[in-house]
């Protein structure tokens, strides 16, 4: 149909592998960087740390590593939708901690069952994220003050809830687990095998769809290859859990939290609206999407991600202290959202970036702790990374600017 | 034999807008197969026109006649219930997405499991900037990287996908270079030729007298001439834009600018 003879700056990639190299030339220079950056920056900064201490990439730290990772990436992923909407949310730190001591609270001092605590924590999140959500849109005040005063109100919760004591050491069984189960090596395994059989039958399901319905087609030989990559990495994964603890609920928990919201953005009508209000909110309106609705969804999904990750953070630490969610909690979230690839100006990321993004912060903090690197110098490292890595989000906008691709 | 009345049939419409008067009972009418340029200077009341044709505002008083029936249309979606597309200047496209979503942004098709169903909807754009003959390089080109015209085209096209019996164009030729212009024109032709009832408001006599039939001119909100394009001159046009020779025929009070 209508493919170009015209202007050689709009061409599109050429079928077959040279053209896919082609195009990855030209997105490059385009600013159109995709998770390329972050995955060399990952195995730049463990090779340095197994350069420094080899204990770095053994498959016990490298567990641990991932089940720090599990409850602040949670929250991540609630960011990184907040972020889509070229909006922030500063609250979701202290959402975290006051819904996690709802649930302790509940638990341990009246005798709650776990699950049903959990729940009530989950909901508390919603209707936090709800509120924050009604009051941005009703009252159009930015999003970035209704969250820091959430940040400030809800760590005042957190303090209430927890009362005179200032720590809730969890009991029970079932909110321990979350965080705290291993399942068997074999279990690792299959899911890796299960992951990559379900990525490459997308795929070709979707290759198949395409050729009946006449569309253009991604080369058999490219989607072969990526399925390779992906299955290398799970497989790979897997490897490093099951020669330590096996794998990790909390991991399961996460990792299938990300691939959900990872489809909702990329697969649903309302993920296709949350990037339609990031990019252009004025069009979004016009094309007849109730904007503020998509926005209030977006802040009651924030908040009950943070709460699941504050839910993850007090099953690994049995605990719910006054610390909790507090400092660099909203921090580490917002940075490995950035990190990961979310732009700041809104309409472009990736549920991705919050678990690639999270393993550059975590990795830098699990590798500078076992290097037994004072908190002051953790601190400064993380924050220059941060300002990296927007760094590099805003030289790949002005790259699109310059593109014309604003 | 009585002709078919027009697809479209305003009568003595007039809209004040506080101590402005922007329209005094201005008669306007587009039919089917027809592209009806409508001119006029700035603050002449084209574009408060094209906002009550789209339900955008509501006139004060006057008849909107759509398929020779008495009509209201007070909301953007009344029009397009009518089959009235519009198409703004500033596009209103999202940048961040490929051409594919944005053709189908706010109506989008999903499956049966409640995800996107991405071959239809491609098939369907495919289609449709086929019939267009709209070029792009891609249907899944991210917008930011076409072109002013292309942009225009993708604009046009989103608003076939309703179906549209009419299809309003704010200055579409207005920010774009001469090839790109050409382009659009070429498709404006092609709406025309599909049977539907094209309005166009423009600046620009050249474009105006490359695709109208009809040229509609407006002057300090009143319409002062309907103009067979192919019978008139861009003297006549100019003059009527001007108001340099309609002054007889309107009441003195506006006569004076």
């Amino acid at each position: 149909m209508t493919v170009s003879d015209l202007d050689p700056r709009l061409v599109v990639d050429q079928p077959g592998l040279a053209g896919a190299w082609a195009g990855l030339r030209r997105r490059l220079a385009q600013g159109e960087l995709g998770p390329l950056p972050v995955i060399i920056g990952i195995a730049a900064i463990w090779l340095i740390f197994w350069i420094a201490n080899p204990n770095f990439l053994t498959p016990g730290n490298l567990t641990n590593l991932v089940l720090q990772l599990a409850a602040t990436g949670t929250i991540s992923l609630g960011v990184v939708l907040v972020l889509l909407l070229g909006e922030i949310d500063l609250s979701v730190g202290a959402v975290s901690g006051v819904t996690a001591a709802v649930m302790a609270v509940l638990s341990v001092h009246h005798g709650v069952p776990g699950w049903l605590a959990i729940l009530i924590g989950l909901v508390a999140g919603a209707a936090i994220g709800a509120f924050q959500g009604f009051w941005v849109t009703r009252f159009r005040i930015p999003a970035f003050v209704v969250t820091l005063a959430g940040l400030l109100a809800w760590t005042g919760a957190l303090l209430a809830v927890l009362g005179d004591t200032g720590t809730v050491n969890i009991t029970d069984p079932t909110i321990i687990g979350l965080a705290n189960t291993f399942f068997i090596p074999l279990a690792a395994w299959l899911l890796a095998l299960l992951v990559a059989a379900a990525y490459a039958a997308a795929k070709l399901l979707e290759r198949r769809r395409r050729v009946a319905a006449g569309l253009p087609t991604p080369p058999l030989r490219l989607i072969v290859s990526r399925v390779v990559i992906l299955a290398a990495a799970v497989f790979a994964a897997a490897a490093v859990l099951a020669a330590d603890r096996g794998l990790p609920l909390a991991l399961l928990i996460f990792a299938g939290l990300v691939v959900l919201v990872g489809l909702l953005i990329t697969r649903t009508r309302f993920g296709r609206h949350v990037l339609a209000v990031g990019g252009n909110a004025e069009a979004a309106r016009r094309a007849g999407i109730r904007v503020n609705n998509v926005r209030l969804v977006v802040y009651t999904l924030a908040s009950s991600l943070a709460a699941a990750g504050g839910i993850l953070a007090a099953s690994r630490l049995f605990a719910v202290s006054q610390s909790s969610g507090a400092s660099d909690t909203l921090l580490n979230a917002i940075a490995a959202a950035v990190i990961g690839g979310t732009s700041l100006w809104g309409g472009r990321g990736s549920a991705y970036s919050a678990l690639l993004g999270g393993l550059v912060i975590f990795s830098i903090s699990n590798g500078m702790d076992l290097l037994g690197v004072q908190s002051s110098t953790k601190f400064i490292v993380t924050g220059a990374v941060l300002l990296l890595a927007a760094t590099v989000d805003a030289l790949s906008r002005r790259g699109r600017e310059a593109a014309g691709r604003v | 034999m009585p002709t078919p009345a027009p697809l479209l049939e305003l009568n003595k419409i007039s809209k004040r807008f506080g101590g402005v008067q922007a329209l005094t009972d201005v008669d306007f009418s587009a039919e089917r197969h027809q592209v009806t340029a409508l001119v006029g200077d700035n603050g002449a009341g084209k574009s408060t026109l094209v906002k009550i044709i789209s339900g955008i505002v509501a006139a004060d008083s006057g008849t909107y006649r759509f398929e020779d029936r008495i009509v209201r249309v007070d909301s953007p979606q009344a029009a397009a219930a009518l089959g009235i597309a519009t198409i703004y200047q500033d596009l209103a496209l999202s940048d961040n997405l490929d051409v594919v979503a944005n053709l189908f942004l706010g109506r989008e098709e999903v499956g049966g499991v409640g995800l996107l169903d991405e071959t239809d909807m491609e098939q369907q754009a495919t289609k449709v900037l086929t019939r267009l003959a709209v070029r792009i390089p891609s249907v899944r080109t991210q917008v930011a990287s076409l072109s002013g015209g292309q942009r225009q085209s993708v604009a046009i096209a989103r608003s076939m996908l309703g179906k549209p019996t009419m299809v309003v164009l704010d200055e579409p030729t207005a920010a774009l270079g001469v090839a790109q212009t050409a382009q659009v024109l070429d498709l404006i032709r092609r709406l025309r030729d599909q049977g539907l009832a094209v309005v166009v408001i423009s600046h620009n006599l050249a474009d105006v007298f490359a695709i109208a039939d009809v040229i509609v001119v407006l002057w300090l909100g009143r319409q002062v001439a309907v103009l067979d394009a192919k019978q008139t001159n861009s003297e006549e046009v100019v003059a009527a834009i001007t108001g340099a020779n309609v002054g007889d025929r309107l009441p003195a009070e506006v006569s004076e600018p």
